[in-house]
C-alpha cells in the first residue's frame, strides 16, 4: 500500500526541493509586505489625497489601456490565427517584441515617435497643437504598448484551440466572415479573451518603466500607483508599504472576481 | 437545383478527381472508405475548400467555382449537416436553428418562430431552450438537420450525418432523415461509408476510392453488381474476376467456377457468403463448385458466423452458429466449400 501511495502522489526529491524553495521565494516577499505593514497607521495613510488620485489614475489608465488592447489586439490575434496572408510569422515577431523589450526602452521609443520632435509627434504639435508626452494619454499609450502583446498572445492561443469547423458551419448558414467572427468565433473564445484581458490589465496596472520615461511623474495626471510607491519608498517607507498593499489587494481582488466569472469557465468547459 | 461538378483537389500524395451530377430533387450518395476524398468533395461543393481544377456549376449556367470564379460559402444557397453536428455551443437550440435566418436578415422574433416550427417538425418541440451540450446525440443531429433546412436551401449536403450515432439511434434517425429527404424539394448529396445509409436514403450512388469514382448507379445496381472488392465487401458479396466461356468462368486468381447463366469474355462472378456451404468431407452428389479450403478466421455476427477461407478460390461463408458448432470448426480447420452454380451471379467487367 505504502509503496503504491508513494508512487502515485510522491514527488521526486530533485523536483520537490526546488519546488518548495521556489514557492517560498514567490510567497515570502508578499508575506513580508503584510507582516511589516503599519496596520494601525493605515487609515490616515489611505486618506491622503495623493493616494486616492494615484489609485484612481492607475485603475482608469489600466482599464483604458486594456480597452485599447482589446480593440486593436483581438483583430491582430485573429489575423495571426486565422488569415492566410503572408508574413504572419514576421507580424507575430513584431507585435511580441514589446514582451521582451525593457519597458524603459519602450518609453524612449514612444518618446522618439510621439514626442514634440518625434516623427508623428511633431506634425501633431505643429498642426493641431497636441502634445502627448507627460499627459494622462501618454500613460495609457505607454501601458497599452507594454501590455497589449499579452492579450494578443493569449487570444491567439484561444483562437487556435477553438474548433474552426464551427466557422465553416456558420459560413454554410450564410454568415460572412465578419458576422461569423462576431456571432460565433468571439463568443467561443470569450474565456480566452477574458483571460488575456486580465493579464493585460494586470500588466498595465504594474507598468513603471515605459510610463515614467514617456509620461513622467506628475501627481494627478501621470503619477500612477507604481510610481507613487517608488517615490514614497525614498522618503516615507511606511507610505510605500501601504500603497503596495493597496496595489496587491486590487490585483488579487480583480483576479479572484474575474476567475469566478470568466476564467473558471475556460477550465470547466 | 441541378448540380454538375468536376472537382480536382490535390491533397498531399492523393489527387482527388471526382465528377458528380445531381438532378433536381435527387439524392446522391457518395460512398467510399475513409480518406477516399468524399469529404473533400463535399467541402468543395459547400465553398469551404478551393478547387485546384475543374468546376462547379449549378442550374446549368451558374458557376460556383472554376479557375476564375469562387462563390464563397455564405453566398451559396445550401445547408450542410456535419458528422458531429457542430451546433454552436454558446447558443440555445432555437438560436442555433434560427442562425441561418438571422444571417439572411430575418428579424429575431420571426426567425425564432420559424426555428421553433422546424424543431417541431424534427421532433424536438419543447427542447428549444436547451444548449447543444444538453441534448443526446440523436437529438443534436435532428437539430443540426433543422438548422441546415431552415433557410429552404436548394442544395443539402450531408457529411456522414449518422456515423456518430449509436446503432439504435442511427436506425430511428435514418428513418426520419429518409422522410425529411422525401419532403425536401432541393437536391441532396450524402457522404457516407455505410452502404446501408446509401441504400436507404439515395436515389443514386457513386462509389469513390482513392480520389476517383469507381462505380455509379442506382443503389440496387451497385448492391447487385459491385465492381470493386471494396463495394463487394460493403454489400456482402465475394467478387471473383475471371474470363467466361459458356457457363464456366476461369478465375484470374486460378481455378474455375461454374455459373448459372452462360457468358463470355471478362466478367465478375459474385457469390453471396450465405450461399456457400461448408463440409468436413468432400460432399457426395455432384455439385460442380467444390473446393478444398482452410478456415483462417471466424467472426460471429448475429446468429451466424462469418468464415474467411483460404484456398485456390478465396471465399467467405456465412454459416449458422449451430452448424458451426456441429461441424466443430475452428480456425486452421480443413474444410470443403461448395456453392451451387445457380447461386453465382455473373456480369461483364
Amino acid at each position: 500500500m505504502r509503496a503504491i501511495r508513494r508512487r502515485d502522489g510522491g514527488v521526486p526529491l530533485p523536483l520537490l526541493v526546488p519546488a518548495v524553495l521556489g514557492t517560498a521565494f514567490l510567497v515570502l516577499p508578499l508575506v513580508g509586505l503584510v507582516v511589516r505593514a503599519p496596520w494601525s497607521g493605515i487609515a490616515p495613510q489611505l486618506a491622503r489625497p495623493e493616494v486616492g488620485s494615484a489609485l484612481r489614475l492607475s485603475l482608469l489608465s489600466a482599464t483604458a489601456a486594456t480597452a485599447a488592447s482589446l480593440l486593436l489586439g483581438v483583430p491582430i490575434a485573429w489575423v495571426l490565427a486565422r488569415s492566410r496572408i503572408r508574413g504572419r510569422s514576421v507580424l507575430r515577431a513584431l507585435v511580441t517584441v514589446p514582451l521582451v523589450l525593457p519597458p524603459v526602452v519602450g518609453g524612449v521609443a514612444l518618446f522618439l515617435v510621439l514626442g514634440r520632435q518625434g516623427i508623428l509627434g511633431r506634425p501633431l504639435f505643429e498642426q493641431l497643437g497636441v502634445t502627448i508626452p507627460f499627459t494622462t494619454a501618454a500613460v495609457v499609450i505607454a501601458e497599452t504598448f507594454v501590455a497589449m502583446p499579452f492579450l494578443v498572445i493569449s487570444v491567439e492561443g484561444a483562437l487556435r484551440a477553438a474548433d474552426a469547423r464551427f466557422e465553416d458551419a456558420a459560413a454554410t448558414l450564410g454568415a460572412d466572415r465578419w458576422t461569423t467572427f462576431r456571432r460565433v468565433t468571439l463568443p467561443l473564445v470569450a474565456p480566452g479573451v477574458a483571460a488575456g484581458a486580465v493579464l493585460c490589465w494586470a500588466r498595465a496596472l504594474g507598468e513603471f518603466g515605459a510610463t515614467i520615461t514617456f509620461a513622467g511623474n506628475f501627481p494627478g495626471t501621470t503619477q500612477t500607483m507604481p510610481l507613487a510607491v517608488y517615490l514614497a519608498l525614498q522618503r516615507d517607507p511606511e507610505a510605500a508599504i501601504v500603497l503596495s498593499l493597496v496595489l496587491l489587494a486590487v490585483s488579487l481582488g480583480t483576479l479572484l472576481l474575474l476567475r469566478d466569472r470568466w476564467l473558471g469557465r475556460s477550465t470547466a468547459g | 437545383m441541378t448540380l454538375a461538378a468536376q472537382v480536382v483537389v490535390r491533397r498531399g500524395p492523393l489527387t482527388v478527381d471526382l465528377a458528380v451530377r445531381v438532378a433536381d430533387g435527387e439524392v446522391l450518395a457518395v460512398l467510399g472508405p475513409n480518406g477516399a476524398g468524399k469529404s473533400t468533395l463535399l467541402r468543395v461543393l459547400a465553398g469551404l475548400l478551393p478547387l485546384d481544377g475543374g468546376r462547379v456549376v449549378v442550374d446549368g449556367d451558374t458557376v460556383w467555382d472554376d479557375d476564375r470564379v469562387h462563390v464563397p460559402a455564405h453566398r451559396r444557397s445550401l445547408g450542410m449537416v456535419f458528422q458531429d453536428h457542430l451546433l454552436f455551443p454558446h447558443l440555445s437550440i432555437t438560436d442555433n436553428v434560427a442562425f441561418g435566418l438571422r444571417t439572411r436578415g430575418v428579424r429575431r422574433p420571426a426567425a425564432r418562430g420559424t426555428a421553433q416550427g422546424w424543431l417541431e417538425r424534427v421532433g424536438l418541440a419543447g427542447l428549444g431552450d436547451r444548449r447543444p451540450g444538453e441534448l443526446s446525440g440523436g437529438q443534436a443531429q435532428r437539430a443540426a438537420l433543422a438548422r441546415a433546412l431552415v433557410g429552404d436551401p436548394r442544395l443539402l449536403l450531408l457529411d456522414e450525418p449518422l456515423s456518430a450515432l449509436d446503432a439504435r439511434t442511427r436506425l430511428t434517425v435514418r428513418a426520419e432523415l429518409r422522410r425529411h429527404l422525401a419532403d425536401f424539394a432541393g437536391s441532396a448529396v450524402l457522404v457516407s461509408h455505410d452502404p446501408v445509409d446509401a441504400m436507404a436514403l439515395a436515389d443514386r450512388v457513386v462509389v469513390v476510392e482513392d480520389g476517383a469514382v469507381v462505380q455509379a448507379g442506382t443503389p440496387a445496381e451497385v448492391a447487385r453488381r459491385p465492381r470493386t472488392d471494396y463495394v463487394a465487401r460493403l454489400v456482402g458479396l465475394v467478387l471473383l474476376p475471371g474470363t467466361a466461356a459458356g457457363t464456366t468462368v476461369a478465375l484470374d486468381g486460378g481455378g474455375a467456377v461454374s455459373v448459372g447463366e452462360p457468358a463470355s469474355g471478362p466478367v465478375f462472378a459474385a457469390i453471396r457468403p450465405a450461399s456457400v456451404s461448408l463440409y468436413l468431407q468432400r460432399p457426395a452428389g455432384s455439385p460442380r463448385n467444390v473446393w478444398p479450403a482452410r478456415l483462417v478466421a471466424a467472426t460471429p455476427h448475429g446468429s451466424e458466423v462469418r468464415c474467411d477461407l483460404a484456398g485456390e478460390v478465396p471465399l467467405t461463408a456465412d454459416v449458422t452458429a449451430t452448424s458451426f458448432a456441429e461441424l466443430g470448426l475452428a480456425p486452421g480447420a480443413d474444410v470443403w466449400a461448395s456453392v451451387k452454380a445457380a447461386d453465382v451471379t455473373v456480369y461483364t467487367r
